[in-house]
């Protein structure tokens, strides 16, 4: 094996892709404006249920500028329905084949016109009459049942023990429901498609964050072989999932330029965010937690009832966490659902994770009160030495000093155990909480290209997706200490379809998945050129063999006599070569992966304070500290998880959509009223990267950390409005009327 | 968006000329009409704009100690305009509360007080509302109505005014200046905003083509400068519009009150002001008693008209919290977390 000498790996680089961002010029999907662009506009129906009885065609066509309305009358036939599924984590598609309305603000018709603005009148004029069906949207109102698999394939129960004989056991117990609330995901970047057909080849220009599976989808819908097919997704401006697959409205692009046969922009309105390109369906979690004197658990169950559409499955697991995180003999994990008519809920910033952490870190500290214990020194003893369900051995897990760090930055030792104890010199009140972070260390298949080129410079090529996390830097960082070269003499290429496949952008699994392709692609296309040399008697590592020989600052050098070198250009020139390449896989190893439970671990403590009167809540301190094994950039690293962690302020404190009952819309569809925090919500964030080597979770040993951020930030949160009002609130978001008294 | 002609107003004559005509809207800055125009709620048939008419973006003091606010003077300069501001610090501080920066930066004073309600169900086109559509009924009745009024609604209309400017502005007595076909006329703020009674469509009282030209702050208002905060409780610590706030003015002779302004926000659908309450504090000594019988007072009569009875309660501690901290003095300068119960307050 060759030794990587690099030391680019773990640089706090700032991003290689910031000076395009901030001036304008890196093109995110919608700034694509080929010759003869057209644009459209969805129209989405008002009601959830029913079908269209009528559109006014005649009105929106004769709107100027309309040139075309597309219906389910007149859209392109697909080769394959878009209710037919493509696998069991690929989702049904609202693609104008027929005429009926199975949630608010589906798409029902699509106008192309010259102007963005003829295309938003015309979709207006269509002025839509339904058949419409009494909807049912609410949680608790549909016909229970157990689904066969929650998330992305995971069993809906599972546990180990007899949880009634636990909790029979114990000696102290608590039995309590959270709701959490309907949430979209929002990123800043609409959804957006620029189609262009040339024959039966398709370029689309459209974020996403799996170019692969999008070009399949696109491939399967429209019946073309999928190298037909060119998707350039450089950048995305933020998918927390809802870009994870292509979207009804993407592909309704895709459709809309078949039809006319011109170039066709379509960008989702921000209101229309609010149905067809997925959601967080709200939850009602039920714990029931018993523990010995001493804190010891002896039981625990988390069952989750959650919403899907009346479609399509799937399932917000949020009792999967409970897996995972801590010790006890007798657990008991589900799930149940009901349909409704909403549209089929999605993964969504840590699928689960996020509201299964509030509610069980919520429960956690209900249960250090009734013990009189301390919330750290509850979870330190149930702390998990092995994966609770399975027994299997952590592939590592730093969470003790997790635990430790943040309590000592936090100053998590001064805190009163009873309630309303803290004021601040304004009189307000003052809280502290708790909660741990958990995420699983996943990886998917990816794929890279390094070739190394006679002017001793490189060329990696993956088709990995930039939705912000840092792919331009941090694989450029892997790749620059695979090949041994310095970055300003590294090419790399993202974002297009026709490199090999980046795997996705998703489950927080990018960098470990795709780093690896890149760092296996690197270190093969050393071992190329090594090969060149060491077999080439004018070499100076002639006979070296490969494993006898490093690679740093574009020269390989003898391991045994580090004197003996030369340049890759000289490589390359003397054996007549322009360049040489290999591909790397990035997966993970079967058997580790059998062996070893591995997840990213953290700990999140939050201070808020407490309008005593008015009831208004402002997070005022967070300090995370999180183990994710190897940091391959610190400053992205601290980036990702103040993201997360100001997501997890999003769940416990704003995020809610609003459904009116009757006709099942989302009432408050725009930014203004949907709350997501500002910076005035944020004064002090913290991060703290806790050392962790893993060396079993792949060759670079990292843990993904795109997600984590929200667990435990949510729960710690509410952990900390209680300790500052001793009021428990159980609704997620928490708001300021339930602190009213 | 539907297609409109569009005419630039030289002057204010020619612009009441062209908004005299059936389907004219006149444009400012444009921050709510053009939201309402792309969601098709708003559909003029003429847009008049008015940016560039002139003399209508000063800040005047009139020789008898008024201020006069020009309706094109931008709510960002008008909140930091140092002699207004230390004049009328609540309402410098109303105008940092509302919005973003950046909508500040373009927003007029006129268009922040003829801001339209943010009722969901007036934004959402395929519901019943009697403001967009005079006779369809009031959809939010029954619906999602944690944000709606609790003082004044009635059976058409459930709404709220979203202005945070024009509380402190009804509670300093403001008057509205108006140029019409017919010559200018004034009307006190206060009798600006119309209730929605059986008429929700009606919402100020400008008849058509009339032009707001300014907002006029009379000689007195000055004389609370020195005892005048705005509140804000809301759900997020910026951008966001109030569930209730209040703007609070006292004129203190010693440890008494000599007179009190008090005006509610997110309340109703105007600026609430609260007279009665206001009329018992006067000559009374500033005891948290009486801030609180002020506080019953000034919400007597409100009921909820949904899911929204926790504004009332709300609102009471708002108005205790205003009075205390308005007695307590106004700040050296607005806080930097403008109206917020965490810029700063003392509440022990």
């Amino acid at each position: 094996m060759l030794e990587r000498h690099g030391s680019s790996i773990g640089q706090p680089l700032t991003r290689r892709d910031g000076p395009d961002k901030v001036t304008g010029a890196a093109r995110y999907a919608a700034d694509v404006h080929p010759e003869g662009l057209l644009h459209a506009v969805m129209a989405v129906s008002t009601i959830a249920r029913g079908r269209v009885a009528h559109l006014d065609l005649a009105a929106a066509q004769a709107h100027p500028g309309v040139v075309a309305v597309m219906t389910p009358e007149n859209a392109p036939r697909l080769a394959r329905s878009p209710d037919e599924k493509e696998g069991p984590v690929s989702f049904r598609l609202d693609l104008l084949q027929n005429d009926g309305v199975r949630y608010a603000s589906q798409p029902i018709a699509v106008v192309i016109a010259e102007t963005l603005e003829a295309a938003t009148e015309g979709a207006l004029l269509l002025n839509p009459r339904y058949e419409a069906e009494t909807p049912s949207v609410v949680l608790g109102a549909g016909e229970r049942f157990t689904p066969q698999m929650v998330g992305a394939g995971l069993p809906a129960a599972m546990g180990s023990g007899d949880l009634e004989a636990g909790l029979a056991a114990a000696e102290a117990r608590i039995e309590a429901t959270y709701d959490t609330a309907a949430q979209y995901h929002n990123a800043l970047e609409p959804h957006a498609s620029v189609a262009e057909w040339d024959g039966d080849r398709l370029t689309l220009h459209t974020p996403t964050q799996g170019l692969y599976p999008a070009k399949a989808r696109l491939a399967a819908l429209f019946g073309l072989p999928p190298e037909n097919i060119r998707i350039h997704s450089p950048y995305l401006g933020g998918g927390f999932g809802s870009k994870g697959f292509l979207s009804s409205p993407q592909i309704l692009g895709v459709m809309a330029a078949k039809l006319v046969g011109r170039p066709v922009k379509l960008v989702t309105r921000r209101e229309q965010m609010f149905g067809p390109v997925g959601h967080r369906a709200s939850t009602r979690q039920t714990l029931r937690l018993g523990a010995k004197r001493d804190g010891v658990l002896t039981g625990y169950g988390h069952h989750t009832l959650t919403l899907t559409s009346t479609y399509d499955d799937f399932f917000e697991p949020a009792s999967v966490l409970s897996r995972h995180l801590y010790a006890c003999p007798a657990i008991a994990t589900n799930h149940e659902a009901s349909r409704a008519d909403i549209p089929t809920p999605l993964f969504m910033r840590a699928p689960g994770e996020a509201p299964g952490s509030v509610a069980l870190e919520s429960a956690l500290d209900e249960l250090a009160l009734e013990l009189g214990i301390d919330p750290l020194e509850l979870r330190l003893r149930n702390y998990a030495e092995v994966e609770p369900l399975s027994g299997r051995p952590f592939s590592s897990k730093a969470l003790r000093e997790c635990y430790a760090q943040g309590a000592e930055r936090f100053g998590w030792a001064s805190r009163p155990l009873e309630p309303r104890q803290m004021r601040d010199a304004d009189g307000l009140l003052v809280g502290w909480g708790l909660g741990t972070a958990t995420y699983p260390a996943g990886m998917f298949q990816g794929e890279a290209r390094a070739t190394i080129r006679a002017d001793g410079t490189a060329l990696v090529e993956t088709a990995a997706q930039d939705m912000g996390q840092g792919p331009w830097t941090v694989l450029a960082q892997i790749a620059a200490d695979g090949l041994g070269l310095p970055l300003d003499r590294l090419d790399l290429r993202i974002g297009d379809s026709d490199m090999p496949n980046g795997g996705l952008a998703g489950g927080s699994t990018a960098t470990a998945t795709t780093g690896t392709a890149v760092h296996n692609a690197a270190q093969g296309a050393v071992a190329a050129l090594a090969a060149l040399a060491t077999n080439d008697p004018a070499s100076p590592l002639y006979g070296a063999g490969n494993a006898g020989v490093t690679a740093a600052e574009g020269r390989l050098s003898r391991r045994d006599d580090p004197s003996r070198s030369e340049t890759f250009s000289e490589i390359l020139a003397r054996a007549g070569r322009d360049s040489v390449e290999a591909k790397g896989q990035g997966a993970g190893e079967p058997a580790s992966r059998k062996a070893y439970a591995m997840h990213a671990h953290g700990a999140v403590y939050a201070e808020v304070k407490v309008d005593p009167d008015l009831g208004q809540i402002r997070v005022t301190r967070l300090v995370g500290a999180f183990a994710a094994g190897r940091v391959v950039n610190p400053r992205l690293v601290r980036s990702q998880y103040y993201g997360g962690m100001i997501w997890g302020v999003s769940l416990a404190l704003h995020e809610h959509a609003t459904l009116d009952a009757r006709s099942g819309r989302v009432m408050n569809n725009n930014l203004a009223e949907y709350h997501v925090p500002v910076n005035a919500d944020i004064p002090s964030v913290e991060a703290i990267l806790v050392e962790e080597h893993d060396p079993h979770v792949n060759p670079l040993g990292i843990k993904g950390v795109g997600e984590i951020g929200i667990t435990g930030t949510a729960g710690a949160i509410a952990n900390a409005v209680w300790h500052a009002t001793g009021v428990r609130v159980r609704e997620i978001p928490i708001t300021l009327d339930r602190l009213l008294g | 968006m539907n297609r409109f002609d569009y005419v630039r107003a030289g002057s204010v004559a020619e612009a009441i000329a062209a908004g005299a005509e059936p389907g004219a809207a006149y444009l400012a800055a444009g921050t709510n009409l053009v939201d309402l125009m792309k969601g098709g709620i708003a559909r003029p048939e003429r847009i008049v704009d008015i940016t560039r008419l002139p003399d209508l973006d000063r800040i005047e003091r009139l020789p008898d100690g008024a201020t006069r606010i020009g309706a094109l003077v931008r709510n960002s300069d008008l909140a930091h305009d140092p002699d207004f501001a230390r004049s009328y610090p609540a309402v410098a501080e109303a105008l940092l509360a509302g919005a973003s920066a950046q909508l500040r930066n373009a927003a007029t004073a006129a268009g922040n007080v003829l801001q339209r309600t943010r009722c969901q169900y007036f934004y959402d086109v395929a519901s019943a509302c009697n403001k967009r559509a005079p006779g369809s009924g009031c959809e939010a009745i029954g619906g999602v109505t944690r944000a709606h009024a609790v003082l004044g609604w009635s059976a058409h209309c459930i709404a709220t005014n979203p202005s945070d400017f024009a509380v402190p502005l009804a509670a300093l007595d403001a008057v509205v200046e108006i140029e019409g076909s017919a010559g200018r006329r004034e009307v006190a703020l206060e009798a600006f905003h119309r209730l929605p009674g059986d008429a929700p469509e009606r919402e100020t009282a400008l008849e058509a083509g009339e032009l707001v030209v300014a907002l006029r702050l009379p000689p007195e208002a000055a004389g609370f400068a020195a005892h005048a905060r705005y509140l804000k409780v809301r759900e997020r610590t910026s951008y966001a519009f109030a569930l209730v706030s209040a703007a609070v003015a006292l004129r203190m002779e010693g440890s008494r009150i000599a007179e009190a302004r008090i005006a509610l926000g997110g309340v109703a659908l105007k600026p609430w002001r609260c007279r009665e309450a206001e009329a018992a504090l006067a000559d009374r000594e500033a005891t948290p008693e009486a801030f609180r019988a002020t506080a019953e007072a000034a919400l007597a009569g409100a009921e909820p008209s949904g899911d929204n009875a926790f504004k009332i309660e709300l609102a009471r501690r708002i108005v205790v919290r205003g009075l205390t901290l308005a007695r307590a003095g106004t700040p050296e300068r607005v806080p930097a977390l403008p109206a917020s119960p965490f810029a700063g307050a003392h509440h022990a």
